[in-house]
C-alpha cells in the first residue's frame, strides 16, 4: 500500500498522527470521497447479496428457501440500501468528491466541514438503516417507496427506516448545497462555463435537483412518522386522509432522483468518450444544455408512475407527454457521444468498454421507459418485471455501469497505479452478459403479466425466472472479477505517471496520487476541457 | 485542504440554498393544504373559525418585531456595536421564547377540547375539518421546531459575538443566523392567514 516513506505517496501519505481519525476526521475532499466510495461498495456488496438471494428464492415456484414474510422485508431492503445507500450518493458523492474540485483547478469544496459532516450523516443513515433491520418487530416490508396505507399499519419497523432515509436525505442535500457553491465559487481564473468539464456540468445539474427535491422527500417521510406515531391522519383513508397524495409527495421527490442517479453517469462518459476517441466531444454545449434540461424536465413528471393509481385523463396526457419530452435530452446525449465516436481514433481501453456498456443499456433502459410513460402501455405494463427490467437497466446498467467507468478510468489518479487491463476488459463482459441474461427476460415476463414483487409465480413464468437467476450468477462471476483486479492493482498494481490516458482536464496536470494540498499554484486555464492539441499520454 | 479562506459569497449562496430547502420542505406541506382546501373549502372554513385570532395575530406581531430585533443586531455589530448586538441578539430570543409560550397555550387550550392527532373527537369531526387539525398540528408544530431551532441557532451566534470569533470585520455567520430567522418569520406569516383568517 502507499505511505510507507515513499516520496509519492500524495494525500495517502500520513498526516499528523495518522490512523483511522487522519480519514475520517479529515476535511480533505479527496479522503471524503474515498471514505465515501468505501462504504457505498460496502453497501453495493451486501445489497447484491441480497439481490442474488432473492433470484435464488425465484429460480423455482413454490415455498422455497425463504418464507414470505423474508421474502418482503428481503426486497424492502434491497430497494432501501441500493436506492438511498448506493445509487443516490453513488457518483457524486465518492468521484464528485474526489475529482470535481481538481478538475476545475480548486484545492477544496467550498464548505470542507460541511462535507465531511455529510459524510458523518450518511453514516448515521446507514446505522438507523441497520438498526431497522434487527430492532423492533421485524425489518420493514414496504418496498423502498413506503406507500401508504400499508406503511401506516405494519407492525414492522418502518419508523426507524423513514428516519433513516430522512438523515440520508439530509447528507445528499447538503452535499448538493456545497458542490453548487463550490461550482460557482471556486473555478480557476479562465474556467468559463463554456470550458467547464462536462463531468463538472453534470453534477452541477445533478446539485440542483438534490437541493430542490430532496426536502420534499424529507417531509414526506417525516408525515410517514408522524402517521405512525402521533397518529396524524393526513395520507391515512381511516381518518380522512388521502393515499394519493402520498404518492403525488413521494414522487415528486422519487423521480427527479432518477436523474439525481443518471446525470453524474452521464457525465462521466462525456468525460471519457472523447479521451478514447482522441477527438474534442461533439457538440459539448449541447451536452451540457441537455443537462440541466433533463434536471428541469425530469422534476415535471413524477405522476406517470401513478397512471393506474386514478388520475384524470387530461392530467394523464400532461404527464405523458412531458415523460417524452424528458427522452429529448437524453436522446441528444447519447447523439452526441456516438458522433464523437465517429471517425474518432478508438482505443478500447476498460474505461471506454464499460462507458460502450453505459450507452447500450442506457438505451435500451431508456426506449422502454418510453414505453412506460405513454399512457396507454402502460396500463399493461404498469407493475410488472417490465418496470423491474426497465429500472434495472437505467440504474444498473446505466448508472452502475457508468460509476464502474469512473472506477476504471480515474484509478490510475487515485491510486497512482494501474490495474491488468485484460482482466478488467473480461470481467466487463461477463458482467455485461450476466446482466442483460438476468434482466432481458424480465421485460418477456413483464408483457406477459407477471407482477413485481410477487412471492411466488404460476408455472408458465418457470423458464424465464430460471434463465433471469443464472445470469444473476454470471453477473456476480464478472463483479468478483473486476472488484479482485482492482483490489490487485491497488496492491501491486505498476506505477503510472500523472496523465495515463492522455487526458486535457486539469486533474490530469497533477501527480498521481495527487498531493494532500492539491494545486501547488493555482492554474490558469486557457483551453476547452477536450483540446488534446499538445496532450499526450505521460504513463 | 483545509485552511479557511473566508469566502463570504460562497458563505451567502450556501445559506440561501439551504434556504431553498427550507421553503421546499414546508412547500409538501403547503401542497397538502392547497389540495385539501381545495376539495373541502366549508368545513376549511369552519374549523378555521375555532382557532383564536387575536393569539395567533398576537404571535405574527412577536414574530416580525423579532425579525426587526434581528435586523437591528446585525447593524449593530457592522457599526462595531458589540454590546448592543447582543441585547438585540437576546430580545430575538426573548421574542422567539414569547411565541413559543403563547403556542403551548393555544395548543393546550385545542387538547382539553379533545383536538389532538389520534383523538376520538378528531375522528368524529366532518373529514374536512380534520384534515385541517391535521394540517394545523403538523405545520405549526414543524414551524415551531423551527422556531426552537432558530433560537438554539441566535444563542450560538451570540456566545460567538461574547467571544469575538463573530466581530465586525467578520459578521457571516450572524448575518447567515438572521437569515435563517426572517425565514422562519416568513412561513409563519403565510401560515397565519392560511388558518386563523381564512374562516
Amino acid at each position: 500500500m502507499h505511505g510507507n516513506g515513499t516520496e509519492d505517496a500524495g494525500f495517502w501519505a500520513p498526516l499528523g498522527r495518522g490512523g483511522l481519525s487522519s480519514w475520517i476526521f479529515s476535511t480533505d475532499h479527496k479522503r471524503i470521497g474515498l471514505l465515501y466510495l468505501a462504504l457505498i461498495l460496502a453497501m453495493f456488496a451486501a445489497a447484491t447479496v441480497i439481490g442474488v438471494v432473492l433470484r435464488l428464492k425465484l429460480m423455482t415456484p413454490g415455498n422455497t428457501l425463504l418464507g414470505p414474510q423474508t421474502y418482503n422485508a428481503l426486497f424492502t431492503l434491497h430497494g432501501v440500501i441500493m436506492i438511498f445507500l448506493v445509487v443516490i450518493p453513488s457518483i457524486p458523492a465518492s468521484f464528485g468528491n474526489i475529482i470535481m474540485p481538481l478538475q476545475i483547478g480548486a484545492n477544496d469544496v467550498s464548505f470542507p466541514r460541511l462535507n465531511l459532516f455529510s459524510w458523518w450523516l450518511y453514516v448515521l443513515g446507514a446505522v438507523l438503516a441497520l438498526v431497522s433491520i434487527f430492532t423492533g418487530s421485524g425489518a420493514p416490508d414496504t418496498g423502498w417507496t413506503f406507500y401508504v396505507p400499508f406503511s401506516e399499519r405494519t407492525t414492522t419497523n418502518v419508523n426507524v427506516a423513514v428516519l433513516a432515509v430522512f438523515v440520508l436525505g439530509f447528507s445528499s442535500i447538503l452535499t448538493g448545497l456545497n458542490f453548487i457553491t463550490t461550482i460557482h465559487r471556486l473555478r480557476a481564473p479562465g474556467l468559463t462555463w463554456n470550458r467547464l468539464p462536462l463531468f463538472v456540468w453534470s453534477l452541477y445539474a445533478t446539485a440542483w435537483i438534490q437541493v430542490l427535491a430532496t426536502p420534499i422527500l424529507g417531509i414526506t417521510v417525516l408525515l410517514i412518522f408522524a402517521e405512525r406515531v402521533l397518529h396524524l391522519g393526513l395520507f391515512d383513508p381511516g381518518r380522512g386522509g388521502d393515499p394519493l397524495l402520498y404518492q403525488h409527495l413521494f414522487w415528486i421527490y422519487s423521480h427527479p432522483a432518477v436523474y439525481i442517479m443518471i446525470l453524474p453517469a452521464m457525465g462521466v462518459v462525456s468525460e471519457i468518450v472523447p479521451v478514447f476517441a482522441r477527438k474534442p466531444i461533439f457538440g459539448y454545449k449541447m451536452i451540457a444544455f441537455s443537462s440541466l434540461a433533463i434536471a428541469f424536465a425530469g422534476s415535471l413528471v413524477w405522476a406517470h408512475h401513478m397512471f393506474t393509481s386514478g388520475m384524470s385523463d387530461l392530467a394523464v396526457l400532461i404527464f405523458s407527454f412531458l415523460t417524452f419530452v424528458v427522452a429529448i435530452p437524453s436522446a441528444i446525449k447519447v447523439f452526441n457521444w456516438l458522433s464523437t465516436l465517429y471517425k474518432g481514433s478508438i482505443s478500447v481501453e476498460p474505461p471506454l468498454l464499460y462507458t460502450l456498456g453505459f450507452i447500450f443499456m442506457f438505451s435500451v433502459g431508456g426506449l422502454t421507459g418510453l414505453v412506460l410513460g405513454s399512457a396507454g402501455t402502460d396500463i399493461h405494463v404498469h407493475d410488472t418485471y417490465f418496470v423491474v427490467a426497465h429500472f434495472h437497466y437505467v440504474i444498473f446498467g446505466g448508472t452502475g455501469l457508468g460509476m464502474f467507468a469512473a472506477m476504471h478510468y480515474w484509478f490510475p489518479k487515485v491510486f497512482g497505479r494501474g490495474y491488468d487491463a485484460r482482466r478488467a476488459a473480461w470481467a466487463f463482459w461477463i458482467s455485461f452478459v450476466g446482466m442483460n441474461v438476468l434482466y432481458m427476460p424480465m421485460f418477456v415476463m413483464g408483457l406477459q403479466g407477471m407482477p413485481r414483487r410477487y412471492y411466488d409465480y404460476l408455472p408458465q413464468f418457470a423458464r424465464l425466472q430460471f434463465v433471469s437467476t443464472v445470469g444473476s450468477w454470471i453477473l456476480v462471476a464478472g463483479l468478483t472479477l473486476m472488484f479482485g483486479n482492482l483490489i490487485a492493482g491497488i496492491r501491486n498494481g505498476r506505477r503510472v505517471g500523472a496523465n495515463p490516458w492522455g487526458a486535457a482536464t486539469l486533474e490530469w496536470t497533477l501527480a498521481s496520487p495527487p498531493p494532500h494540498h492539491d494545486f501547488p499554484q493555482t492554474p490558469v486555464v486557457e483551453r476547452g476541457p477536450y483540446d488534446f492539441r499538445g496532450v499526450s499520454a505521460d504513463d | 485542504m483545509t485552511e479557511m479562506h473566508k469566502d463570504y459569497a460562497a458563505a451567502k449562496m450556501g445559506m440561501w440554498l439551504f434556504l431553498f430547502t427550507e421553503i421546499l420542505l414546508f412547500g409538501g406541506l403547503f401542497l397538502l393544504y392547497a389540495a385539501y382546501r381545495h376539495r373541502f373549502v366549508l368545513a376549511f372554513h369552519q374549523a378555521g373559525q375555532a382557532l383564536d385570532v387575536v393569539l395567533g395575530g398576537a404571535n405574527t406581531v412577536v414574530l416580525i418585531t423579532s425579525s426587526l430585533f434581528v435586523a437591528l443586531s446585525i447593524t449593530a455589530l457592522q457599526q462595531g456595536r458589540k454590546v448592543r448586538c447582543q441585547w438585540f441578539l437576546a430580545l430575538t430570543i426573548l421574542m422567539a421564547l414569547v411565541f413559543l409560550v403563547n403556542k403551548y397555550f393555544e395548543w393546550s387550550a385545542k387538547f382539553s377540547h379533545g383536538i389532538y392527532p389520534g383523538s376520538e373527537h378528531l375522528a368524529q369531526l366532518p373529514q374536512g375539518q380534520a384534515l385541517f387539525y391535521s394540517l394545523y398540528f403538523a405545520m405549526t408544530g414543524l414551524h415551531g421546531i423551527h422556531v426552537l431551532l432558530g433560537a438554539a441557532l441566535l444563542g450560538v451566534v451570540m456566545a460567538f459575538v461574547a467571544r469575538d470569533r463573530v466581530r465586525q470585520d467578520d459578521y457571516v455567520l450572524l448575518e447567515n443566523a438572521g437569515l435563517y430567522w426572517h425565514l422562519v418569520d416568513l412561513v409563519w406569516i403565510y401560515l397565519f392567514p392560511l388558518f386563523y383568517l381564512i374562516s
